[in-house]
């Protein structure tokens, strides 16, 4: 380990010790980069962190982040950050959603869940089934749309300027005025996205 | 002839109901865009729901698109009260995922500048939170103090404020010696003078514990389950301190003191940062006895640029930092979170690459968003005035809050 992040406990065998705990609410667990991630069945994702907190003495809850895979099945990953105030731990515990599928809300467990689970809703449209609250948090009021879903354009839909006319703030739909600067840097040997000047005469174009 | 007593205008069958205000979102003592639909009954809040998101510019969406080094500066503009602060976690999640090691000097200069950094946060909101309770003077001394952070931010890295100074392996630039022999004269004189002096106006006035004194008490239990950090959690008597328990950098060699409060109100919370205070300077000091000389980033030429002079001399050296400033380093596919102590709590970085140049998913873990969630439960039952302090106590700032 040559780096110099935050080090924080992780004991021998922990990925063992918490897989057997929960038995078959989990799906595979790795570590990996100094990370302990688990991942569990969507449907016990509030067993598995009741038992995290109570048993394992995981008794906070950091941070829900939401992440968008478009090639998977279920796209959408909810990840939960738990921290141990007392063994200096961190764990992530991960449950796989996509549009249609609720994920069982943990407000019962921590009240901080609520606006976490507000966010990724809000960001990326997956429902917490049983979040007493769970309306958008970030957006405009009245926005629509997922935001941080992979399709959906950097630039938005929607744009706002002050009309002279109506005296007010009024939406309107985005005008470019000239084509948005997306410069893919990739190495063309690596993966880029691009065609290569000249190329597009080729027999493969 | 009989006559009725009722008279009255309230009583019979008329029902008085709260009163609903909007506290913000253009109200100084929100310290930003913060709206609050505030129900009243009377001047006691009944309930309060915080409304974020005014300051909502897409950071996440915008740092997939940029390559690692380009999406730095956005953390700059995330918490603008403290910007290395929020470099810190970004550039300690990138090189966890490369698993890079940082030079001892660069490793003393970011703990350096990261208290310093800390001062200035703390100045800051120090001085608006006794204003928005009332008194005005400190805050223009505190704002001395804020102002002399400044100057040495920009003699360091040539910015004021967005610094953009941290970069993955180290920092961009070494400072000139007498950058730190100022700064070594400043803590020791100028720095204690001015604070203490400020603080003595304050920290004992009978108006100022009037207003923070058992004001949103919260337990220890509370502050956990509501996922509270920084000096929030240590006011509320949870001597937990990241920079303590999960070192990095050089935190590890450092000797310092984690206050913590014993009753959990706005007070503690003011006072545990005033310790804070004194504790980074503490802490700067011993960088600046201990600081090796050396390099002051990591020697990589995959991740970091080569210096100028080397540039004028090597073939190799100049491909190196032509692909460094077109594609960028590119990380190996992976995940971390990486969560360091900011001047406001932990601030995480949730980072998942997918072995390209850009980050696939960078979740930025703010301080504010928990701390203000519990909004309702810490007003309830305050008095409307009281919000202003309780808010100032929180220590928010939109930039980070709402990303």
């Amino acid at each position: 380990m040559n780096h110099s992040a935050p080090k924080f406990c992780t004991p021998e065998g922990l990925v063992d010790t918490l897989s057997q705990s929960l038995g078959d609410l989990v799906v595979s667990a790795t570590q990996a980069n100094g990370e302990t991630i688990l991942t569990v069945r969507r449907d016990g994702i509030e067993d598995a962190l009741r038992k995290l907190r109570d048993a394992h003495e995981y008794q906070q809850l950091v941070e829900i982040a939401g992440a968008d895979y478009p090639s998977r099945a279920e796209r959408f990953e909810v990840v939960y950050m738990l921290l141990s105030l007392t063994k200096n731990s961190r764990i992530m515990v991960k449950c796989t959603a996509a549009e249609n599928t609720p994920v069982p809300t943990v407000t019962t467990l921590w009240p901080v869940a609520g606006w976490l689970e507000r966010e990724v809703y809000d960001m990326f449209g997956v429902v917490f089934a049983g979040n007493p609250d769970l309306r958008r948090i970030l957006t405009d009021y009245g926005f629509e749309g997922h935001p941080f879903r992979k399709d959906f354009p950097m630039t938005g839909y929607q744009e706002l300027h002050y009309s002279e006319e109506a005296k007010r703030v009024v939406y309107a739909p985005v005008e470019l005025p000239q084509d948005l600067r997306q410069f893919d840097f990739m190495s063309p040997w690596e993966g880029a996205q691009y065609v290569l000047p000249g190329d597009e005469k080729g027999p493969n174009a | 002839m009989t006559l009725s007593l009722e008279h009255s205008p309230t009583t019979g069958d008329e029902v008085i109901t709260n009163y609903t205000i909007n506290f913000g979102p253009q109200h100084p003592a929100a310290h930003g865009v913060l709206r609050m639909v505030t129900e009243l009954d009377g001047e006691i809040i009944a309930r309060l729901d915080p409304h974020v998101g005014l300051l909502h510019r897409g950071t996440e969406k915008l740092i997939e698109h940029k390559t690692y080094l380009q999406a730095l500066p956005y953390f700059d503009r995330l918490d603008y009260c403290s910007p290395l602060g929020m470099e810190h976690s970004y550039v300690l999640a990138i090189e966890k995922l490369l698993n890079l090691a940082v030079p001892a000097r660069g490793q003393y200069l970011r703990v350096l500048f990261a208290e310093l950094t800390r001062i200035c946060n703390h100045m800051l909101n120090l001085g608006s939170h006794v204003m928005d309770v009332g008194a005005m003077t400190p805050n223009l001394w505190f704002f001395e103090i804020r102002e002399d952070c400044l100057g040495f931010f920009e003699r360091a890295s040539g910015a004021r404020m967005h610094a953009a100074w941290f970069r993955p392996g180290g920092v961009h630039q070494d400072v000139p010696q007498k950058l730190l022999d100022d700064l070594s004269v400043w803590l020791d004189k100028r720095m204690p003078e001015l604070f203490e002096d400020a603080l003595s106006l304050v920290a004992d006035n009978r108006i100022f514990k009037q207003r923070n004194v058992d004001i949103a008490t919260v337990s220890k239990e509370d502050a956990i389950a509501w996922g509270f950090s920084g000096p929030m959690i240590r006011g509320s008597g949870i001597a937990w301190d990241l920079r303590k328990s999960q070192p990095y950098d050089v935190y590890a060699d450092m000797d310092f003191d984690v206050p913590v409060g014993t009753r959990g109100d706005c007070y503690d919370r003011f006072m545990v940062r005033v310790e804070e205070v004194r504790q980074s300077a503490r802490i700067m000091r011993q960088c600046l006895r201990d600081m090796p000389s050396g390099p002051v980033s990591s020697d990589d030429r995959k991740v970091t640029p080569p210096k100028r002079g080397e540039m004028k001399q090597s073939m190799e050296s100049l491909i190196h930092h032509f692909k460094l400033y077109t594609e960028g380093f590119h990380v190996p596919a992976g995940e971390v979170y990486v969560a360091t102590e900011s001047p406001k709590g932990e601030f995480g970085v949730y980072l998942v690459a997918d072995g390209s140049n850009k980050p696939y998913r960078c979740k930025i873990r703010p301080t504010a968003f928990s701390h203000l969630q519990a909004m309702d439960f810490m007003s309830k039952g305050h008095m409307l005035p009281d919000i202003t302090a309780i808010i100032g106590a929180i220590d928010v700032v939109f930039g980070e809050c709402d990303r």
